[in-house]
C-alpha cells in the first residue's frame, strides 16, 4: 500500500450537462501519486464523461480541476497529455500498419543534426520505454502483427514516454485473457511503485480488488463515494454500484413462471458443455429446456450479453460443444440459429434490430420472409393477417399496419422487434435487455408476454441487469461474474438456497465462491 | 530476413511482376533490353510518373484526387498561353502554373477536412472546374515556340548508347525527394498514420488538419508540375490533354501495392508500378498487337494486385 500523501489531481464539483441528461452532478474526485484508483459505476454512472473532461475531449459546465496545485483546462487530449495526463482507452487508438517504435512517440521523434527522423535513436528509446514497463518486444515490427494486450502495452508506454504523472486505462482489460491481465497488472505495479498515480476503470470485481488500492463509485452522474479498496465489502460496492440496500429488497414473485414440469422428462432446446470463447466468456455448461425462463444475471461487462452471442451464433466459441434439439452442431451462424428455431432480440433495437425506416408490418414479416427465401413470397393478406395478430396480441401501439417504426415509442419498437421473431414460432427467444428505456407499463407487458410464452412452451433466455425482473419472470437465474458462470439460482433443484430473490442474486453478483 | 515479411509482400509482387514481364519481353524481342527501351519507359511517361508521386501521397493518407488528369490539361494549355501569347517568360510561366496548381490543391484538401466531405466528391467537382478553365482559357492547342523552353526540354544526360531526358530527371529527382520525406521526416510519417486511422492520429496530437492540407496541396504542385513535363514533352499545351488520366495514375499506385484505403505503401511501389505500366505498352508495340491489348492486360493486373492486397490484409 502506498503512503496516501497530497493529491496530485483534484476534481471539485465537476458538472457536466448533456443534451437531456445530466452526465456529471458536482463530483468530486482525488487521486494520489503512486496509486490504483478503480473508477466504478454501471452504465450511464457518468465514467466515462468524467474521463472524457479530465483529458479535454468535452469542455466541462463547472468544477475546478487541479494538477499539482495548478488548475487545468486541457481542450484536447493531446493537450492533457502535454500536461502530463495520458488515457489509453479501450479501443487502444493507435495505428496498426506503423512499427510498435512509432506508434511509441509518433509526433515527438527523435531529430539528427539534418532535422531527419533519427530511426537508430527512436528504436532505442522505443525499447527503453517498454523495458521500463517490463516488455521486451521487437519494435521495428509492425503493431498489426502484435495481439491486443501487446497494443494496450505498448499504448501504455506512449503514455509515459511523455513523462505522464497521471496514467487513466479504460476498460484496459476488457478484451484480454487470464495471462494477459496479469502481465498488465505487473506493468502497472511497476509504475506504481515509480509514483505513477493510475486511475483504472473496469467492471471486473476480481480485478478491483487484486489491483487497486482504492475506489471510487459514480451512479447516474454523481460521486457515490471513495473507499480503501480493503475497507469496502463487495457487496457493499455492488450496492452502491446499483443504488440499493440488499435488506430493503423485497422478494416479491409476481411471475407466473413456474418450473415446467416437462424439465425431467423433455430433451432440453440447447444444451452447452465447456462452451467458450478466448477473451470473451469462460467455458460453461448451460442447458435450457423448453418452457422454462432462464435469467443472465450479472454485471455489465460480465459476459451475459456474450453468452446469448455464443447460443445465437453471433460469435463463434473456441471451446466446447453446443447441442441444439439434441443434435451437436457445427459451424454455428445466427442463420442456422433461426433455422433452428431460435431467435434472438439485441440490446440496442436502434443498432441491431429494427429497421426505422419500414413499416410495422414490413418489420415485421421481415425475419419470416427472409426464411421463406425470395421464391416464396408471404402474400400481402398473409402479411397483413400475421402483423395483425402480433400487433394485437402484444398491445403495440400505432396508428396503422403500415406507420414508419421510427414513429414510435421505444416501449413498442421493441415489441415490433419481438413480433418479428415470435412470427417465427422459436423454441427458444433470447431476450437481451429488454426492458431497458422502456416505461414501466411497456415493462409489465413485455414481463407478461415472456410469462405467456413460457406456458405456450418456448423457452426464454432473459439477459437482464435489472434484477428485479429477473426475479420476478424467471425460473432459474444463472449469474456471471468477470466473464465466468459462478452460480445458478435454481428453486426446483436446490432445497437449501431456494430463494430466487433479488438479494441472493445480488450477493452471487458480489462475491466468490466462499 | 525481416524483409519478407508479410507488410512487404506486395512490393515484392510488384516487383516479381516487373521482372517477369521485362525479362519475357527480353527473350521475345531482340533489343528489348536496351538502353533506348529504358530510357523510352521514363521518357515517354515521366508527366505520368510525377502524378503518380503526387497521387502516392494522397493515397498514402487515405484520400483520393481525380481533379489530377484536369488539372495536368489546365496546366498545358495555362503554360502555353502564358509563355505564345502573353509572351511570359517560361520560367515566370512555370512559377504561376505551380503556385496555382498548388494552392488549388489545398483547397480542395481544406474543403476535404474542414467540411468533412468525401476526397472523391470534392476532387471530382475540382476535376469538372478544372477541365472547364482548361477549354476557358483557349478551345485548341496552341503551340510553343520559345528559345528557354526548347532549351530546358533539350537538357539530358547521356546514358548507354541514348541519353536520359529533362523530364525523366525531374521525375527521379522527385522520387528521391518524396521516398525521403516519407522515410525521414514529421509530415511523412503524419501521412502514414492519418491514413492507417484517422481518428487515432487526431488522439495521438497529430497535426491532422495541417497534413491533409498540405497532401492535397502537394498533389496539386505535383499535377501542375506533370503538366509542366507534358507540354516540355510535347512542346504544346491543349486543353484536352491528360482527360482520364488520373484513373492511369491510380493504377500505377495501386498497381505499387499501395492500398487504396491508406496507411500502406511506398514511392519505390510506386516507381515500379509506373515502370510496369511503360513496359506492357512497350511490349505491345514491339509485338505489334495495338494498345487495347496493354490496356486489358493493365486490367488484369490490377485485379490481380487488389485480390491479393485483400487476401495478404491482417484481419
Amino acid at each position: 500500500m502506498p503512503t496516501l500523501t497530497k493529491p496530485i489531481l483534484k476534481i471539485h464539483n465537476l458538472r457536466k450537462q448533456f443534451p437531456g441528461v445530466l452526465a456529471l452532478d458536482g463530483v468530486d474526485f482525488e487521486l494520489t501519486a503512486g496509486e490504483v484508483h478503480a473508477l466504478m459505476g454501471e452504465n450511464g454512472a457518468g465514467k466515462s464523461t468524467l474521463i472524457k473532461v479530465l483529458t479535454g475531449v468535452h469542455p466541462r459546465d463547472s468544477g475546478r480541476v487541479e494538477l499539482d496545485g495548478q488548475t487545468i483546462a486541457p481542450t484536447s487530449p493531446s493537450a492533457a497529455e502535454g500536461l502530463g495526463i495520458s488515457t489509453v482507452f479501450q479501443e487502444v487508438n493507435l495505428i496498426p500498419r506503423l512499427s510498435v517504435a512509432e506508434n511509441i512517440l509518433l509526433g515527438r521523434q527523435p531529430k539528427n543534426a539534418i532535422g531527419a527522423i533519427d530511426w537508430k535513436t527512436l528504436y532505442q528509446m522505443a525499447t527503453q520505454t517498454l523495458t521500463r514497463l517490463g516488455v521486451e518486444l521487437d519494435v521495428r515490427k509492425q503493431l498489426a502483427e502484435y495481439s491486443i494486450a501487446i497494443a494496450q502495452m505498448v499504448a501504455i508506454a506512449r503514455g509515459i514516454a511523455l513523462d505522464a504523472k497521471v496514467l487513466i486505462l479504460d476498460e484496459p482489460t476488457s478484451s484480454l485473457d487470464e495471462k494477459e491481465v496479469t502481465h498488465l497488472f505487473t506493468v502497472m505495479e511497476r509504475l506504481r511503485n515509480e509514483g505513477m498515480a493510475i486511475v483504472f476503470v473496469t467492471h471486473f470485481l476480481d480485478q478491483v480488488y487484486r489491483i487497486s488500492d482504492r475506489i471510487t463509485v459514480l451512479r447516474n452522474g454523481r460521486l457515490v463515494g471513495t473507499w480503501p479498496t480493503g475497507e469496502l465489502e463487495r457487496l457493499d460496492l455492488v450496492e452502491h454500484m446499483l443504488g440499493r440496500k440488499v435488506p430493503q429488497l423485497s422478494a416479491q414473485r409476481v411471475g407466473s413462471a413456474a418450473v415446467p414440469s416437462s424439465k425431467i422428462s423433455a430433451k432440453p432446446v440447447v444444451k452447452a458443455q465447456g462452451l467458450g470463447r478466448r477473451g470473451s466468456v469462460h467455458p460453461f455448461d448451460l442447458e435450457i429446456f423448453p418452457g422454462e425462463v432462464v435469467g443472465l444475471a450479472g454485471l455489465l461487462g460480465s459476459g451475459r450479453s456474450e453468452v446469448g452471442r455464443l447460443i445465437f451464433g453471433f460469435d463463434s466459441a473456441t471451446t466446447g460443444t453446443l447441442e441444439v434439439g439434441g443434435n451437436q452442431v457445427v459451424n454455428w451462424s445466427p442463420r442456422k440459429a433461426i433455422d433452428a428455431g431460435i431467435a434472438w432480440c439485441p440490446e440496442d433495437r436502434k443498432l441491431d434490430g429494427v429497421i426505422p425506416q419500414l413499416s410495422v408490418r414490413e418489420n415485421i414479416v421481415l425475419a419470416l420472409q427472409s426464411a421463406r427465401s425470395i421464391f416464396h413470397p408471404l402474400s400481402r393478406a398473409k402479411q397483413n393477417e400475421i402483423a395483425q395478430r402480433y400487433v394485437a396480441q402484444l398491445g403495440i401501439k400505432t396508428t396503422s399496419l403500415e406507420t414508419t417504426v421510427g414513429t414510435l415509442s421505444g416501449g413498442n419498437q421493441q415489441k415490433v422487434l419481438l413480433a418479428r421473431w415470435l412470427a417465427m414460432e422459436p423454441k427458444l427467444i433470447i431476450l437481451d435487455e429488454p426492458t431497458r428505456g422502456i416505461d414501466v407499463g411497456a415493462k409489465a407487458e413485455i414481463e407478461n408476454l415472456v410469462a405467456e410464452l413460457s406456458a405456450a412452451g418456448v423457452a426464454v433466455l432473459l439477459i437482464s441487469s435489472e434484477l428485479e425482473d429477473l426475479a420476478r419472470c424467471c425460473s432459474r437465474v444463472v449469474v456471471l461474474r468477470d466473464r465466468r458462470i459462478v452460480a445458478a439460482l435454481d428453486p426446483s433443484s436446490d432445497l437449501e438456497q431456494n430463494a430466487l430473490d433479488e438479494s441472493a442474486i445480488m450477493k452471487l453478483i458480489a462475491h466468490h465462491n466462499d | 530476413m525481416s524483409f519478407i515479411a508479410r507488410g512487404n509482400l506486395p512490393l515484392l509482387a510488384t516487383a516479381a511482376v516487373l521482372a517477369a514481364l521485362f525479362g519475357a519481353a527480353s527473350l521475345c524481342f531482340d533489343n528489348f533490353c536496351s538502353s533506348y527501351v529504358i530510357s523510352d519507359l521514363f521518357s515517354q511517361n515521366a508527366f505520368l510518373g510525377i502524378s503518380a508521386l503526387g497521387m502516392t501521397v494522397v493515397i498514402l493518407s487515405g484520400g483520393i484526387d481525380l481533379s489530377v488528369g484536369a488539372v495536368i490539361g489546365f496546366t498545358t494549355i495555362f503554360v502555353a498561353t502564358l509563355i505564345t501569347q502573353c509572351e511570359f517568360s517560361p520560367w515566370l510561366a512555370w512559377t504561376v502554373a505551380l503556385i496555382v496548381g498548388t494552392v488549388y490543391g489545398a483547397a480542395m484538401g481544406a474543403t476535404i477536412h474542414f467540411f468533412k466531405l468525401p476526397a472523391f466528391l470534392v476532387t471530382l467537382a475540382g476535376l469538372f472546374f478544372a477541365r472547364g478553365m482548361a477549354f476557358f482559357v483557349t478551345q485548341q492547342s496552341v503551340q510553343i515556340r520559345n528559345d528557354v523552353h526548347e532549351l530546358v526540354s533539350g537538357v539530358a544526360i547521356p546514358f548507354g548508347q541514348t541519353e536520359i531526358g529533362f523530364t525523366t530527371i525531374l521525375f527521379l529527382v522527385l522520387l528521391v525527394t518524396m521516398a525521403c520525406v516519407s522515410n525521414f521526416s514529421t509530415f511523412g510519417r503524419a501521412v502514414l498514420a492519418i491514413g492507417g486511422d484517422e481518428e487515432s492520429a487526431t488522439l495521438m496530437g497529430l497535426p491532422v488538419a495541417r497534413t491533409k492540407v498540405a497532401v492535397y496541396a502537394i498533389n496539386g504542385f505535383c499535377s501542375a508540375l506533370a503538366g509542366i513535363a507534358m507540354t516540355l514533352y510535347m512542346d504544346s499545351g491543349n486543353p484536352i490533354n491528360a482527360i482520364g488520366l488520373e484513373l492511369d495514375v491510380i493504377a500505377v499506385v495501386v498497381i505499387g501495392g499501395t492500398l487504396l484505403s491508406g496507411g500502406v505503401g511506398s514511392f519505390t511501389g510506386t516507381l515500379l508500378g509506373f515502370l510496369i505500366y511503360g513496359t506492357i505498352y512497350q511490349i505491345t508495340y514491339f509485338a505489334n498487337v495495338g494498345s487495347s491489348i496493354a490496356t486489358i492486360a493493365i486490367g488484369a493486373l490490377l485485379l490481380a494486385f487488389i485480390l491479393l492486397q485483400q487476401i495478404l490484409a491482417p484481419r
